[in-house]
């Protein structure tokens, strides 16, 4: 095991990697010449001088910034109601003996497996009932907790948190709220962090529910890229622009916490 | 706020104030867990479950949409159903779909991760780039795999002509399409996957191996003989995962048109999946009931087939 491994195993790795990479690099290749390069025999793959010209023509197309925006305020509320309830019911599931506590557990287990995306009839039925439809509400609220994010909490909290700081803190008359918060919470920020950013990225990428639920003056992020798509004849130029544009903040935020996403899908592989 | 003051010395007569700290506290201790676990499943219960049970009491009308007055059919939905040839047909893409999606996924993922446990200079650097795809939305690998997959003047095609054979019709050809829309899946998961199959790998005791070695067994024996069935466990999680979100794909054969905003899945529905077809029945032709009734018969699809796969994936790995 300590050896090297030879050149094979660096090609082929390479390969795949270059695989994984040259889509997001042809969607600004393309709009950084113009759509000529998509006819020609062998495209260059050195960038042009076009992306700004096609990604303002963007800017002009679609409601690119209110849909950005309105990604990032859909994202970061799931992300942090799913954090703090997920937090709460995983310490209590984790570290507090109360009666029935199993069955629920298995409860919250049986749920991640339940495809609550098919419930979406009845829920366009209620949102519009509620007046909701076309609001962020209709994308947030549906959202606000998850099974998985109970589930990976307590996995956490089992280890991180030692009983016997939870009973000294009771012992000495500290309320449970007040444990939770100066015992568990400072315990599960780590894993509180990497749900955050599982939850947000899930959400940024959602699109069948915030198509059905919201319409195309508030669109998210997603639905302003289909919107752009949309029309009789695509072009490419302008579409994978915005694709590009719109990839961009996910991609910085990969560079900066990539190495953190890739410790915490393999925590969570050994964890669940 | 005498509650949560920090007693020092608890006197031992007990005063009425400290009798009436000891009741909370003890009210505190039982009634807490369940108010912790109560918004879960207070909000699950109403935005996921109630939705999902409504779903079938719905596909037992003739529901419009915008319409009030609904006609109860009984099992009128199901029964049209099972005679609806698109139906069938959108079942089968999708079926179609996630085997070339997920069975040359797992066997890649587990190829991938086998490469990257081993001892490589820039780990960290590989680990990420295997990572990529995860970066770019469903809605963008869509719209880039459907320009890479072009007819006319698609990059795939392009270099299958370099090397003499095409051109594919991506599109038309049913089985084409397939192929296409599961490279997708394929490109976002697999690198994924692979991080998760690594993780397990890496939980296997070296010593295992080391015995292994010593009785003789080569890198091959010992890879089939004692790290895959290591595996068996996680390769039933990532089966049974990628059969629950595989099922419900939308977003890629959606985007993947070459007539953008279509709901069809392809002119002649080659490529159209039960979502997409559930899609287009409730949000197209603005039929609740019957929509709501393609929602169930894909739930009791699922459920089949996660419990399939899990008892297929125990016995294969074996």
């Amino acid at each position: 095991m300590t050896r090297r491994p030879g050149f094979l195993v660096y090609g082929l790795l390479g390969a795949f990697v270059l695989g994984s990479v040259f889509p997001l690099y042809w969607s600004f290749l393309v709009p950084s010449h113009g759509n000529d390069i998509l006819t020609d025999k062998v495209p260059p793959l050195w960038p042009g001088g076009n992306f700004l010209a096609n990604a303002q023509q963007v800017l002009d197309t679609v409601p690119f910034w209110h849909a950005m925006l309105n990604s990032l305020i859909v994202s970061g509320s799931v992300a942090l109601s799913v954090v703090v309830f997920s937090t709460l019911a995983g310490f209590a599931f984790a570290k507090l003996n109360f009666r029935g506590s199993n069955v629920l557990f298995v409860l919250v287990v049986v749920t991640m497996a339940v495809p609550t995306q098919l419930g979406i009839i009845p829920l366009y039925m209620a949102m519009s009932e509620f007046g909701w439809a076309g609001h962020l509400q209709a994308v947030i609220v549906p959202n606000l907790v998850s099974a998985f994010g109970v589930f990976w909490m307590r996995q956490y909290l089992v280890d991180a948190v030692p009983s016997e700081l939870i009973e000294a803190a009771r012992a000495d008359g500290c309320s449970m709220i007040r444990v939770f918060w100066h015992v568990a919470v400072p315990a599960a920020r780590p894993a509180a962090a990497m749900l955050g950013l599982f939850t947000f990225m899930q959400s940024w990428n959602d699109f069948l529910w915030p198509l059905i639920a919201l319409d195309q003056n508030n669109p998210t992020i997603q639905l302003a890229l289909e919107q752009l798509q949309a029309g009789y004849y695509v072009n490419y130029a302008l579409v994978l622009a915005g694709t590009t544009l719109a990839t961009i903040p996910i991609f910085l935020l990969f560079v900066v916490v990539g190495r953190q996403l890739v410790a915490g899908i393999m925590q969570g592989a050994v964890k669940g | 706020m005498t509650l949560t003051q920090l007693p020092a010395r608890r006197p031992e007569s007990a005063t009425p104030a400290v009798a009436r700290r000891d009741r909370w506290a003890k009210l505190d201790l039982k009634v807490s867990p369940y108010v912790y676990v109560a918004p879960f499943f207070v909000v699950f219960a109403v935005v996921g479950l109630f939705p999902l049970l409504y779903t079938g009491y719905v596909s037992l009308f003739d529901w419009q949409l915008g319409d009030d007055t609904a006609k109860f059919l009984g099992a009128g939905n199901y029964t049209e159903l099972l005679t609806d040839a698109q139906f069938w047909n959108a079942l089968a893409n999708t079926v179609s779909i996630f085997l070339l999606s997920s069975v040359p996924q797992v066997i890649v993922a587990i190829g991938v991760a086998a490469l990257l446990n081993t001892n490589l200079r820039l780990r960290t650097g590989f680990r990420m780039g295997v990572l990529v795809p995860y970066v770019a939305s469903l809605v963008a690998v869509g719209i880039i795999f459907g320009n890479l997959f072009g007819v006319n003047y698609g990059l795939v095609n392009s270099v299958m002509d370099l090397i003499g054979i095409g051109p594919i019709d991506w599109q038309g050809n049913r089985l084409a399409s397939h192929i296409a829309i599961a490279t997708m899946v394929n490109w976002r998961w697999t690198g994924y996957n692979a991080l998760i199959v690594l993780a397990a790998m890496q939980a296997i005791p070296p010593e295992l191996h080391e015995a292994a070695m010593i009785d003789g067994a080569g890198p091959w024996r010992r890879f089939t003989n004692i790290t895959l069935p290591m595996l068996r466990p996680t390769i039933t999680f990532v089966v049974i995962t990628s059969t629950i979100g595989g099922l419900q794909i939308f977003t890629e054969p959606k985007l993947f048109s070459a007539q953008p905003g279509s709901n069809t899945g392809g002119s002649t529905n080659q490529f159209q999946t039960v979502t997409l077809y559930l899609y287009q029945s409730a949000f197209e032709n603005l039929r609740l009931g019957y929509a709501s009734a393609i929602a169930w018969a894909l739930f009791l699809v699922i459920v089949v087939a996660a419990v399939g796969n899990y008892f297929l994936t125990r016995r294969l790995s074996r």
